[in-house]
């Protein structure tokens, strides 16, 4: 009722909608650590990348067109005739690596942490099916600009499909929308880039935030907060979001825009990993690139998905279809996390010794599978793709084992 | 209006709505998932393509495209399939499985004509000569781009860039027509 006096209007709103309550409940009254470290401003930083993209990309969509003949032109359109139309492109796809690399350290600090152990299991769940959706959206996007690149790399993504048994050719040639990749696909895959998968992400970002404001945000020492409260019922080792956290997330918003703004203006093509130099020549179905090469944030899954060069042939599993088993299987993986570890710690910082070594393994198999994904094949690199997949899937898959037998380190109480 | 619920009819009622639901919402679905297959004007640019054989000399070799590929038909000559054997040695796969010249018409080979390395296009050359890329060149496709080569039949030699034999699309053969695209 005092509030009311202050502000009527508030007041009018409130009553129709919840406002106030909503605001004080994720904002001005959500509890969060007080101490944590950078690897906790990744999440925020998504979000400010996930608007760039949806603002550049709305964009894009006035000036592109989305058909077999017209898609490579309208990129160069937008390069050279739209004004700021190459500002607009050169934001979007240094947007898509600089969302990967985020997504990639936001999900690392979530493994060292332990941001998926209960009750967080669904918070990590809808994070790694964005990451999927995030893999999807930036493949489908890489078709649009119909460059050899697009081209290739879609066909050989979609002869996965092919390669799955009995259903696989006849699933592919209904993804294509016909017998070859062509138009039809073209179009079909900027409607999903632009519309499906973008409200399917939107989606699930507000799953993942009110599954995370329900069970609250976690720091690098794994103390639980809720434990000792203050008279008001306000944690004593938390503090409000806002300000505090949002006040705080704004510099290293400025930290970020000053690095992403430096590759948009003098490095757009990144080398070569960011925009493939092959991409600049229009698709031509009659002739591959010289070496098909992923870009850099699809690298260390397509070296897992060549490093299987053997099948299990008396169960009639082609390598490749083994290879796109083992290749799904290692997205699929990062899902039942939460109850492969069996550890009563939460942070890396307390748990024991084969813990910290299966971290090392899993970061390092990882970064030698993303170098080798965009390398050439031969003998030497084949194996030792081969040997970063195995280590690639055991730190997880023996996570039960090891979580529950080392010895771990006291959690203090407080933080 | 009796105060009791019957919770039998209330769950049969449950059911036979969730059932019809479903019914429903799996109907609607088939317009939309039928939409993604090929159209009617894909269909018929992937439709199988028809080609007169008589024309086709001995020793001569015609191009046609099929769903973006270009095809191999090559009229093979009596000398050319008395070779064939003599590669054996020398090619990965010596098993002509699909007859001699690797088609169910013992005179045709039908291939498609990609690299299976990295889809280049591969040039015919049937003369029985020394070549610069082989001294005992009985005839066959030689790849430009990385030197890929396969005998007329289409298997790849040994130690080539290439891993597999030139592909087979699937045909089939009507009098004196060729159908690619159709098997019988």
């Amino acid at each position: 009722m005092e509030k009311a006096k202050k502000n009527s209007f508030m007041s009018w709103l409130d009553k129709r909608l919840p406002v106030t309550e909503n605001l004080e409940r994720h904002l001005t009254k959500h509890p969060v650590p007080k101490k944590v470290n950078f690897f906790y401003i990744f999440g925020a930083l998504l979000m400010v990348i996930f608007m760039v993209q949806v603002i550049t990309g709305i964009w894009l969509m006035m000036f592109y067109t989305n058909t077999e003949e017209g898609a490579f032109a309208s990129i160069e359109y937008i390069m050279r005739d739209v004004e700021y139309g190459w500002l607009m492109r050169y934001m979007h796809s240094t947007g898509a690596s600089a969302f990967f690399f985020l997504m990639y350290f936001h999900m690392f600090r979530g493994l060292l942490y332990g941001s998926y152990q209960k009750p967080k299991e669904l918070v990590w769940l809808f994070g790694c099916f964005l990451l999927f959706l995030l893999m999807a959206e930036g493949f489908l996007g890489y078709v649009l600009p119909w460059g050899q690149m697009s081209y290739w790399a879609a066909n050989v993504i979609l002869s996965l499909f092919g390669a799955i048994p009995f259903i696989g050719p006849d699933l592919q040639v209904w993804i294509q929308g016909d017998y070859v990749l062509s138009g039809a696909t073209l179009s079909r895959f900027f409607a999903l880039h632009v519309v499906v998968v973008p409200l399917l992400m939107i989606a699930l970002v507000v799953f993942h935030i009110f599954a995370l404001h329900e069970v609250g945000a976690g720091n690098p020492e794994g103390v639980d907060i809720e434990k000792h409260r203050d008279k008001n019922g306000m944690p004593l080792d938390g503090a409000p979001f806002h300000p505090y956290k949002t006040l705080s997330a704004l510099p290293a918003i400025g930290i970020f825009f000053v690095i992403f703004f430096a590759i948009v203006f003098f490095a757009p093509e990144g080398g070569g990993y960011f925009l493939e130099k092959p991409n600049f020549e229009e698709a031509d179905f009659l002739k591959t690139p010289e070496h098909i090469a992923p870009v850099w944030y699809y690298a260390p899954f397509y070296s897992i998905l060549r490093a299987i060069t053997f099948g299990i042939p008396f169960l009639g599993i082609t390598s490749k279809f083994l290879g796109f088993i083992i290749f799904a299987g290692s997205i699929a993986i990062l899902f039942i996390v939460p109850w492969l570890d069996r550890s009563n710690v939460q942070s890396i910082r307390y748990k024991g010794i084969y813990s910290k070594v299966a971290m090392i393994l899993f970061a390092a198999s990882f970064l030698t599978l993303g170098y080798l994904g965009t390398k050439p094949v031969n003998e030497l690199r084949t194996l030792i793709a081969q040997i970063c997949t195995l280590f690639y899937f055991l730190p997880l898959i023996l996570m039960p084992i090891y979580t529950k037998y080392e010895k771990t380190l006291e959690v203090p109480d407080r933080l | 209006m009796s105060k009791k619920i019957d919770h039998n009819r209330r769950r049969a009622l449950h059911i036979t709505s969730g059932i019809m639901g479903a019914v429903t919402v799996g109907a609607f679905a088939v317009p939309f998932l039928s939409a993604w297959n090929p159209s009617e004007k894909a269909k018929a640019l992937g439709a199988a393509v028809k080609f007169d054989l008589s024309k086709l000399l001995p020793g001569s070799m015609a191009v046609i495209e099929w769903r973006r590929t270009p095809i191999f038909v090559v009229h093979q000559t009596d000398e050319a399939i008395k070779n064939l054997p003599k590669l054996n040695d020398r090619v990965t796969n010596p098993a002509l499985s699909e007859g001699i010249s690797r088609t169910s018409n013992q005179k045709y080979t039908i291939l498609k004509g990609v690299c299976t390395h990295l889809s280049c296009a591969p040039k015919y050359h049937p003369e029985i000569e020394p070549k610069a890329w082989d001294q005992e060149w009985l005839g066959g496709f030689f790849c430009p781009c990385h030197g890929s080569k396969f005998d007329l039949a289409g298997r790849v030699y040994k130690g080539v860039p290439a891993p597999t034999n030139l592909e087979v699309p699937p045909h089939s053969f009507d009098g004196d027509n060729l159908i690619i695209g159709e098997e019988v």
